[in-house]
């Protein structure tokens, strides 16, 4: 099996962005035929339904069904909001996405705005990737220029405008309701649900949040079918997923492959093992995923199913790869300092238990470590999990608990001998510089 | 305070919101103001706020929230190298202690010719091009090697 590009097709030699060229790729099409009256908002959600298509932001939820939650008749403006703030690490093809193809997240959205009755959007883009923002800016023009967007779209009734709104450099702000308290002009602190966006959305309206990729996938469907779609990746998995791949491989970057592709395929893609070390784990989705070690990873397949019955998550499809040279207490040492850094400080268990995760994982790599530690940990997760506004408790929980469950041998040889099990220059070696074939 | 270009600037961003929403437009006023200014002091704050019709303390919650923006002064040009885990795996850590060592600065820290502050930051959604650095908020450096790193410190200080 190679790869197969739906969204990123077509998009060699010169990756060009321009509307004219993708609409040279049968671009806009999908739109035409929504606008024109041949589908209805039904038909456009049936479709979706149909394809099976789950969200690609990481909670993987079924995008079809999501969209039905939205209210038929409300008095009113209703949002739709483009999570485009990633900022998970090892995350990284949204950011190709709204370089290479911004016009089919438009084009996705507007359909999107179309089957749910939403008369403005915005894209909300990660603060690190200013450039990215100013291209999609020069997208939205041209899709305005050329009537795609904005009052009676191609001469239709519907009208619908989208806007982008920048971030400065927060990652809670990818969870929902903190990136709508953020286009609120607000700290990105994330609400209480229930009400639940679609009832209770931006400025207090019905809105729908979906990712990048999720929306990028709409034009696709709507022009060649859910059925089509579904066919690319396997029964309640969809499609073609793009996967992020970094960490210790030859050519880490983005890779769209059909939903089912064995893990040891995708790993070739990406040309294998850097200097032909033995793996050792692979986070599979995200850094929020629970790490899964060699031997079951490369057992598994690409989809939801398949990394869930693995016990992790494929989450935002973001692959972190770590060959032998890794120190796996040093790794979710960084891991742990991200999350007690991100915490948004709004519950306790999430503001202190983070806090603590770190200063435990940073006191066993430095040799401190108790004989209780491992424990410690184990009850600071249980106490974080589950008892938090969001998900970001969770997530700084979930990685704790894997890494100690897979590799608490080597956390105890930390705690036991004050020192790494990987040798130094064996780690120094592995984490150099690198430069891939590819650039 | 602002210069005409920069409040046309703004009035372009607040024309993204709903009327009523002129809040919506805090972030990227503050954006615009510290890409003027450098930094975002408690006038900027107060300017910022007037001139979108809130509080000082409403958008002084913004200013701090975010990591991007810098409530105290930083040099002419701020460095902020990501750390995190995937870049780490490529040389992330090298790459910054490569930076820290030819600007003779830790983390957090200026030159004392007030040219370069060095930053760590967490992941920036480019991790396969690590390792990666911003410069000044705005452009971001892929694979960056010594050589890459010491074209980069040569052209700025330029
Ligand atoms: C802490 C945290 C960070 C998140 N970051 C992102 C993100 O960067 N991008 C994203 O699309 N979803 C992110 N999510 C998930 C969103 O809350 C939401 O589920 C998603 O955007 C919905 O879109 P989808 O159904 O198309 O996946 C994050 C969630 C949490 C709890
Ligand atoms: S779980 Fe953490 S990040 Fe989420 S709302 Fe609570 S304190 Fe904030
Ligand atoms: S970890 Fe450095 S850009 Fe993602």
């Amino acid at each position: 099996m190679s790869a197969k590009e739906l969204i990123l097709a077509d998009l060699d030699g010169d990756r060009t962005w321009r509307l004219q060229d993708y609409i040279k790729r049968g671009g806009y099409e999908a739109l035409k035929k929504v606008v024109s009256g041949q589908m209805s908002a039904d038909d456009i959600i049936g479709e979706v339904k149909k394809s099976a298509l789950r969200g690609r932001g990481g909670a993987g939820f079924p995008t079809g069904l999501k969209w039905s939650f939205m209210p038929r008749s409300f008095p009113g403006d209703k949002y739709l909001a483009c999570n485009s703030d990633e900022g998970e690490p090892g995350t990284f093809k949204d950011r190709d996405i709204l370089r290479y193809n911004p016009h089919t997240v438009i084009e996705g959205m507007t359909i999107a705005a179309y089957a749910m009755g939403c008369s403005r959007g915005y894209n909300y883009i990660h603060g690190e990737i200013f450039e990215t923002y100013l291209r999609f800016e020069e997208a939205l023009a041209e899709a305005r220029e050329a009537g795609l967007l904005g009052e009676k779209i191609l001469g239709s009734d519907f009208s619908f405008d989208l806007f982008a709104h920048h971030g400065y450099g927060a990652y809670i702000c990818g969870e929902e309701t903190a990136l709508l308290e953020s286009i609120e002009g607000k700290k990105g602190q994330p609400r209480f649900k229930p009400p639940f966006p679609a009832s209770f959305g931006l400025y207090g309206k019905p809105t729908t949040i979906n990712n990048t990729e999720t929306f990028a996938s709409i034009p696709f469907i709507i022009r060649d079918g859910g059925e089509t779609f579904l066919n690319y990746g396997k029964p309640n998995n969809g499609g073609t997923k793009i996967f992020s791949i970094s960490g210790h491989v030859n050519r880490p970057g983005c890779y769209e492959i059909e939903m089912g592709t064995p893990f040891p395929e995708l790993l070739e893609m990406a040309g294998g093992m850097r200097g032909g070390r033995k793996l050792k784990g692979v986070i599979p989705g995200g850094s929020s995923a629970p790490v899964v070690p060699a031997a079951i990873m490369m057992d598994c397949t690409m989809d939801y199913d398949s990394i869930s019955k693995a016990g992790s998550m494929l989450g935002s499809g973001a692959v972190i790869v770590m060959d032998e040279s890794t120190c796996m207490v040093k790794a979710l040492e960084r891991l742990s300092y991200f999350y007690f850094e991100e915490s948004c400080g709004q519950c306790t268990p999430c503001r202190e238990g983070t806090g603590w995760l770190y200063r435990v994982v940073h006191r066993i790599e430095h040799g401190k470590g108790r004989q209780d530690d491992l424990d410690l940990l184990n009850s600071v997760t249980a106490n974080i999990m589950g008892r938090t506004i969001c998900a970001l408790g969770d997530a700084a929980a979930m990685p704790v608990q894997s890494f100690v469950k897979h590799f608490g041998d080597e956390f105890q040889y930390h705690i036991d001998n004050k020192k790494c099990l990987v040798p130094p220059e064996v780690q120094y070696e592995g984490s150099k510089i690198y430069v891939g074939p590819s650039c | 305070m602002l210069s005409q270009e920069s409040l046309s600037r703004i009035d372009r961003e607040l024309e993204k919101y709903p009327a009523e929403q002129k809040k919506s437009a805090t972030m990227s006023a503050l954006r615009i103001a510290q890409e003027e200014l450098g930094w975002l002091s408690d006038e900027t704050i107060a300017f910022v706020a007037d001139y979108l019709g809130l509080t000082a303390i409403e958008v002084f919650e913004v200013a701090s929230f975010y990591n991007m923006y810098d409530l105290a002064p930083v040099g002419r040009h701020k460095i902020t190298v990501c750390t995190n885990l995937p870049c780490a795996l490529s040389g992330g850590v090298h790459a910054a202690e490569y930076v820290k060592q030819k600007l003779g600065i830790d983390f957090n820290e200026t030159t004392p010719d007030g040219k370069f502050t060095l930053k760590e930051g967490e992941c920036m959604g480019a991790c396969g091009d690590a390792p990666v650095l911003l410069v000044n908020n705005h452009h971001m450096c892929s694979w960056m090697t010594p050589e890459k790193i010491d074209q980069m410190l040569a052209d700025l200080d330029k």
